[in-house]
């Protein structure tokens, strides 16, 4: 067994993910910098009042909506958002009475982030992951979401470049609502598919 | 790559800890981390897949008990160890304690010699394949049936594109399974839509 290794206690999380910063800027990557940056820049612009805002657009503009459920990357860059170069086509699945959709990743943690918002911790748990795609409407049930039967459930896994975001149904009663009104009814949940509003 | 990461389905597991608006983040580390490996693939140092990949190839006891952030730490190390840009015996000297990479990778393959252009409406099987490298593929799709919905761009075909070989891009197309065909008698009723490469179809008759 010459090929054990000595046993060495594991370095806390912190301290390796510090150590990889701290080699990377003595090898001049400016590592620090960037992260300095990149953090700042995702506080600001990856948040969900960007997919808020197309769906309230959506809502109150009948052609941009026919847009937007036939080109998704091409309708929310009209208004100015951005999606990075690997998410090749933005799917927006639109809800009805009848119909609810809910986005998932099994594999791993993928979502529209620029558009949506970087995801939550749940959403990439193992128990999320595992358990929607089979167990979709008691999933549901359990975070607070409790579908009549009337309701069909379509659940869109995560495994290609397409990434996704559900175009809720308008909420009764908000016909005198401004366009920027009603997109703070629009929560994160509602675009992954978890709430229905 | 039939590895702990391939998690629909799987059985056993609690409720989610769901709160509503809940947060991306829980420490600083955790944000730093996540703009290290994008620098990382803006810099052309690893792509999308091999990132996706190195996490897959976590110990699959350290995958479980990882958080996802620190999922994407070890895999951020592991591709910097792999493509000579830091050293293990670095990474441990600077965090002052043992710091566990991923495990080797199988090779990697390229498309299907068979593949075939398909169409909406058309009925698919997925083929049943089982392969090492990485994989887009759902475990729970593997030899189902369900019918083409809508075709994707072409994409970077995954299963050579986390290894280093050279493929052509795929479409990749929507599929609708019935939940109560994937899991006969044992899941809520439901469409469950997966985006497949055209790799991993055959087309039925």
């Amino acid at each position: 067994m010459s090929r054990l290794r000595p046993v060495t206690a594991e370095a806390p999380v912190e301290s390796r993910a510090a150590a990889v910063e701290q080699l990377l800027d003595d090898k001049g990557m400016e590592a620090t910098a960037f992260v300095d940056d990149f953090a700042a820049h995702a506080d600001a612009h990856w948040v969900s009042r960007n997919g808020a805002g197309v769906v309230a657009r959506a809502w109150v503009d009948p052609a941009y909506r026919a847009r937007l459920l036939a080109n998704g990357r091409d309708a929310v860059m009209e208004l100015g958002l951005t999606m990075p170069p690997h998410h090749r086509q933005l799917v927006v699945l639109e809800n009805t009475p009848s119909l609810h959709n809910v986005i998932v990743c099994t594999l791993c943690s993928c979502t529209a982030f620029t558009i949506i918002g970087l995801a939550p911790d749940w959403y990439k748990d193992l128990e999320y992951r595992a358990r929607v795609v089979r167990q979709s409407r008691t999933v549901l049930r359990e975070m607070g979401l409790d579908l009549p039967p009337g309701i069909d459930i379509k659940v869109w896994d995560t495994t290609a470049d397409t990434r996704y975001m559900v175009l809720p149904v308008r909420p009764e009663g908000t016909e005198g609502l401004s366009e920027a009104e009603l997109a703070a009814l629009v929560t994160q949940d509602a675009l992954i598919g978890v709430a229905r509003l | 790559m039939d590895g702990m990461h391939d998690m629909g389905g799987r059985e056993g597991f609690g409720p989610v800890r769901y709160t509503p608006g809940a947060p991306s983040f829980h420490a600083a580390w955790e944000k730093r981390v996540n703009a290290l490996y994008s620098m990382a693939v803006r810099k052309g140092i690893f792509n999308m897949d091999e990132y996706r990949h190195a996490i897959e190839r976590m110990r699959p006891y350290h995958y479980m008990s990882a958080s996802y952030f620190e999922r994407t730490l070890t895999s951020l190390a592991t591709l910097l160890v792999e493509k000579g840009v830091l050293s293990q015996a670095e990474l441990e000297a600077a965090a002052g304690g043992a710091f566990p990479l991923a495990g080797p990778a199988a090779p990697g393959r390229v498309n299907a010699p068979d593949r075939q252009p398909l169409a909406p409406g058309d009925r698919v099987r997925v083929r049943d394949e089982h392969v090492s490298c990485h994989v887009r593929m759902p475990g729970y799709i593997r030899g189902k049936t369900g019918v083409v919905v809508s075709i994707s761009p072409l994409t970077p075909f995954p299963d050579a594109h986390a290894h280093g070989l050279h493929a052509e891009d795929e479409p990749t197309y929507d599929v609708a399974f019935d939940a109560l065909e994937l899991w006969p008698g044992a899941a809520d009723p439901a469409l469950v839509h997966v985006a497949v490469f055209e790799s991993y179809l055959e087309k039925l008759g």
